[in-house]
């Protein structure tokens, strides 16, 4: 009965996937379709992210692009706040969508992030010659702490840049890539993974199911 | 640990059919590209190639229409190679479910179509793929179109052009090994991978387990790309990481 009903309550919940142009967003729709989600809204539109269960924010590229492509939707960022950091829905950013949670980022010039987790974006710097740059392929995410959402576990990065976080207490997880790395973020009802789910196979599907079932 | 070494499969489609098939026992239709990149995500394969061989304009959407359906049922990161011109051509791969795009005559005849891609789309997505061949003792040229014309490009100097450029990865098939089943061409690999920052990605060659290992420890590859000796059922991606890990390799498990 218990199952039945996590199951039903799966089946109305809304999750807004925020469309501000990445090139992941497909892929995350695919993905948390396959994690069980049915009522995902792809969705540029703030009066939708206002009354939704959930809030998934993708991202892939430059830090800049993406935060101008996201403040450039009206509203997007204020009603962003208001249901996330206000009314506490649960949040989920990737990759991109996971570093725009910070203060700043230094990518193509500063520019200044969301400002929900404390820390700054910045280029990664390889530690010796066989450290290759971007990080790219499977990794470890270790946990640092007790969270609902993370699993020890292998699971995909693509990136160049990485989230230097300015407290230890909102690292949820790490790996090491020539030097630690920021695996996940976190704060409250706000989780940020800088791999990405939607190419992590059974992990990364099993990762999204949990975000779906997430009470906060 | 570290960042493991991927193991990558690569499928030659062409007009939205895999041209060199695979023998994976139970698929429904072996000619269709999506049933074999499912059985690779199943296979745990750490990511998937298409390389679209068809050269023709109406072929564009085929391949998207491809890289889409793929991604609706495959959950490992995909690069596309073949017939990329322009950032165009790259972001409708992108939107329709790629995480990177490899480009190879565009970025000879018009390298600055590698800085388009990287600052539109981010370095993490654009492939630089080389195509050389041996032409003196320590010398290698860039071929293009399938390795038929040369251009009398150094292939080392080409390689440091790409990463100066923006490109995020580089995708480097040994012309003279392709499809010898002889082994990577492992000078080639260690002349360019030790000279650049980003990762290098080894083709051309595989006959058997021990050349992906000796891809890395001697051609100092980061990923290591194969086709055929997969496809007919030869080795299995199990087998492959396992090659890699008792070579004291990191590998997925």
């Amino acid at each position: 009965m218990l199952f039945l009903r996590q199951r039903a309550s799966l089946v109305a919940e809304t999750i807004a996937l925020i469309d501000f142009g990445a090139g992941n967003l497909h892929s995350v729709h695919n993905a948390l379709q396959a994690a069980g989600a049915h009522g995902v809204e792809v969705t540029a539109d703030p009066e939708v992210v206002a009354k939704t269960d959930r809030i998934v924010l993708p991202g892939v590229g430059a830090f800049g692009a993406c935060r101008d492509a996201l403040a450039g939707i009206d509203g997007m960022i204020a009603a962003l706040e208001q249901r996330v950091l206000k009314q506490g829905a649960p949040f989920l950013g990737i990759c991109v969508g996971m570093q725009l949670l910070a203060d700043n980022g230094i990518e193509f010039g500063e520019h200044k992030g969301l400002g929900w987790i404390s820390g700054i974006v910045e280029k990664m710097e390889a530690s010796s010659a066989d450290i290759k740059i971007p990080h790219m392929g499977w990794n470890d995410v270790t946990p640092q702490t007790d969270h609902p959402l993370i699993e020890p576990g292998e699971a995909y990065y693509l990136h160049g840049y990485h989230f230097r976080a300015a407290d230890s207490s909102e690292v949820l997880a790490t790996t090491t890539h020539g030097m630690p790395l920021v695996s996940a973020v976190g704060l409250d009802n706000i989780v940020g993974v800088q791999f990405h789910p939607e190419k992590s196979q059974a992990y990364g599907l099993a990762f999204l199911k949990r975000f779906l079932e997430w009470k906060p | 640990m570290t960042v493991r070494i991927r193991v990558i499969p690569c499928l030659d489609v062409s007009n939205g059919r895999v041209v060199k098939g695979v023998n994976f026992v139970d698929l429904v239709d072996a000619g269709d590209p999506v049933e074999q990149a499912k059985a690779y995500d199943a296979a745990g394969a750490d990511e998937l190639c298409f390389l679209d061989i068809g050269a023709s304009h109406e072929n564009r959407d085929t391949i998207i229409e491809v890289v889409r359906r793929t991604a609706e049922v495959c959950f490992m990161p995909v690069t596309v190679g073949g017939g990329v011109r322009t950032a165009d051509d790259a972001r409708a791969l992108l939107m329709a479910g790629a995480d990177k795009v490899a480009v190879n005559s565009a970025a000879v005849s018009r390298p600055e179509v590698v800085s388009d891609i990287a600052s539109r789309f981010g370095s993490q997505c654009m492939v630089a793929s080389i195509d050389a061949r041996l032409v003196e003792p320590g010398r290698w040229e860039i071929f293009t179109h399938g390795g038929r014309t040369p251009t009398g490009i150094d292939a080392l100097e080409h390689a440091h052009k790409m990463v100066r450029l923006g490109a995020g990865e580089l995708l480097v098939t040994s012309m003279d090994r392709d499809g010898t089943r002889d082994g990577y061409d492992l000078a080639l690999m260690r002349a360019i991978s030790d000279s650049v920052t980003i990762p290098v990605v080894a083709s051309g060659g595989v006959g058997n387990l021990d050349h992906l290992v000796e891809g890395v420890t001697k051609g100092g590859a980061n990923a290591v790309l194969a086709a055929s000796i997969f496809h007919f059922g030869e080795y299995s991606i199990a087998q492959a990481h396992a090659a890699l890990r008792a070579a004291n390799l990191p590998a997925r498990s």
